[in-house]
């Protein structure tokens, strides 16, 4: 058990180390001039040899890696060229809106696809089962952003009820909350699609077990069979398309937030590239890539906490 | 006799034919240039003239989605085609040469899985400047890890058939055993991931073309148009529903189609599904 826990920590560490890498690579080696990227065309030389001191471009590109990890390390993540502020504090400023829509989306599409799944399995080969998975396969197929915008046009156009966009602020918590309502949902709703069909057939893989039957002749609900036998037996394929969910659902955020104008993370990275901040920008791509990797780690120790077949197994 | 063919693979065929039938079509012919502007006419209902009507510039909406399919169906193609043709003979090389090669192939094709398709658009966006181009090679080196490990594993399983301990005896290169016996028997599945693909590649095109980082203007792309329509959602609220249908109508149809090769090709698989 903790020689595969060791394992799996050596071989996170080691994918983030060159995770780190690559961005540091595609963000400072490739594209040439990075003075000239955030100046523009039309700078002078000496302002951009200028700007290449302040950033320390004319180090050795290791040596500047070092600085960059060795920092970020230590929570600096540089000075932001565009804000003139540390990167870390505009990420603290902004990663508390980012998580809540991540976090509550991601609620959100578990509910519905258990549920949905769950349901699914239960009216296996009638009506039901074909409706949900008719939707399911067409929920796969709507880009999250223009069913935001459909559900802007229904609820903050057409109806009303819900702002179509912006954000006040925590310091009005029920404002708060119902303009994070439509991004949500729209994340929620496309994720959970995937979700419920694996959920559907992982749920009839078990439901086919003798102790499945065996709780059904004892005279169980068939709802507590579903949620209490079958479900906790279904979990190892969920949770890892939770995991990969989860990622999906973080990048999601990146183009929800610019659909609802909501001053996360994700703005902050659009932002970030039009204004041609870079030190922001590679802040913020290192981070997203790193909640990815963390989130496919956390599935892998999972699977051992869920399945303790595994965990024999990988003693 | 003919075998009936699944419900998903007709519908799918028929959503692709659609699309691809549109994007070909636009290529030498569409009802008004994409971009030809009728300021006079702008905010046109639906006609004989304008069949979907035009949009805030006057622009036909039908050239415009038409030409639009074109532009995704390439970024599509040229994309999957490069990551499924680096990708496969990666996984070629691995199950032939086993060992350290595969481990280092393997091993960085499980750092691909570490970015996110439009993350890892958006870093190269970001670094080379914003163009379709840098949308096809994001979406190109994406795929590459996942053709890798799908040719990879149905490549090691060609390398224990006898044919292939056949072909060795018979003083074989490893080259051409890989080349005249696997590759053509690895052909379904990494078909089957092409088409499940595209329908990604459609997606991520469009959402990178909506936040900007796609196609420039004045290219057609359906991304761009949402993006447009955003802003006219009170004036126009029909601009931001066509080309959404669109992206579907494709992404749906490369889903499918998808699905149902894969049942085809696998019927352990489709058992398994509809169990």
């Amino acid at each position: 058990m903790s020689y595969f826990l060791a394992r799996r920590i050596a071989g996170f560490l080691l994918t983030l180390f060159v995770v780190s890498i690559v961005v540091f690579a595609v963000m400072n080696v490739l594209p040439g001039d990075p003075a000239l990227t955030i100046l523009g065309l039309d700078s002078t030389e000496e302002a951009r040899a200028a700007l290449r001191g302040r950033l320390g471009l004319d180090e050795p590109v290791v040596q500047r890696y070092l600085a960059w990890i060795g920092g970020a390390l230590h929570g600096d993540l540089g000075q932001s060229y565009s804000f003139d502020v540390p990167v870390s504090g505009l990420i603290a400023e902004r990663l508390p809106l980012t998580l809540s829509l991540a976090v509550s989306g991601m609620a959100l599409t578990i509910g519905l696809a258990l549920t949905m799944g769950l349901t699914a399995a239960a009216r296996h080969g009638r009506a039901g089962d074909w409706a949900i998975m008719l939707l399911s396969q067409l929920g796969i197929a709507v880009p999250a952003f223009w069913l935001s915008m459909l559900l802007v046009l229904l609820f903050a156009v057409k109806l009303r009820w819900l702002p179509p966009g912006g954000f006040p602020g925590w310091g009005d918590p029920v404002a708060a909350a119902r303009s994070l309502v439509l991004p949500t949902v729209a994340l929620a709703l496309v994720q959970s699609a995937v979700l419920a069909r694996v959920t559907r057939s992982a749920a009839l893989e078990v439901m086919r077990q003798d102790f499945v039957r065996t709780a059904r002749a004892t005279g169980f609900a068939p709802r507590h069979v579903l949620w209490r036998h079958v479900l906790p037996n279904a979990l190892v394929p969920i949770v890892t398309i939770v995991g990969l969910q989860f990622a999906g659902l973080v990048t999601g955020t990146i183009v929800i937030e610019n659909v609802f104008y909501l001053p996360g993370l994700g703005r902050l990275l659009f932002q970030s590239i039009a204004n041609r901040d870079l030190i922001t920008v590679q802040a913020l791509v290192m981070l997203f890539a790193a909640i990815v990797v963390t989130a496919n780690f956390l599935v892998d120790i999972a699977y051992v906490v869920i399945d303790p077949r595994l965990r024999a197994q990988r003693a | 006799m003919t075998a009936r063919l699944p419900a998903n693979i007709l519908i799918g065929a028929v959503l692709v034919a659609l699309v691809a039938g549109a994007a070909v079509l636009s290529a030498v012919w569409t009802p008004y240039p994409y971009a030809a502007i009728d300021v006079a006419n702008k905010f046109a209902a639906p006609s004989a003239t304008h069949w979907l009507g035009t949009d805030q510039l006057g622009r036909d909406l039908v050239s415009q989605l038409m030409a639009a399919a074109g532009n995704s169906m390439t970024v599509a193609v040229v994309a999957v085609g490069i990551g499924c043709s680096v990708g496969t003979v990666l996984g070629l090389l691995a199950a032939a040469r086993g060992g350290w090669v595969e481990e280092i192939i393997m091993r960085l094709s499980d750092l691909g899985f570490a970015f996110p398709a439009l993350l890892f658009a958006i870093m190269l966006a970001a670094a080379f400047g914003p163009s379709l181009s840098m949308v096809v090679i994001a979406i190109a080196f994406i795929n590459i890890p996942t053709f890798a490990r799908v040719s990879r594993a149905a490549a090691n399983q060609i390398w224990r058939r006898e044919y292939v301990f056949a072909a060795r005896a018979a003083g074989m290169s490893s080259f051409a055993i890989s080349r005249d016996h696997v590759l053509p028997n690895i052909a379904a599945p990494v078909i089957v991931q092409a088409t499940i693909e595209f329908a990604v590649a459609i997606l991520v095109e469009a959402a990178l073309s909506y936040l900007g980082l796609g196609a420039q203007p004045p290219a057609p792309s359906w991304g761009r148009m949402l993006a447009e329509a955003q802003t006219l959602m009170y004036l126009a609220p029909q601009l931001a529903i066509w080309p959404g249908m669109c992206i579907v109508t494709a992404v749906l149809g490369f889903g499918l189609l998808g699905d149902g090769l894969r049942d085809i090709s696998d019927p352990r698989l489709a058992r398994q599904r509809s169990a």
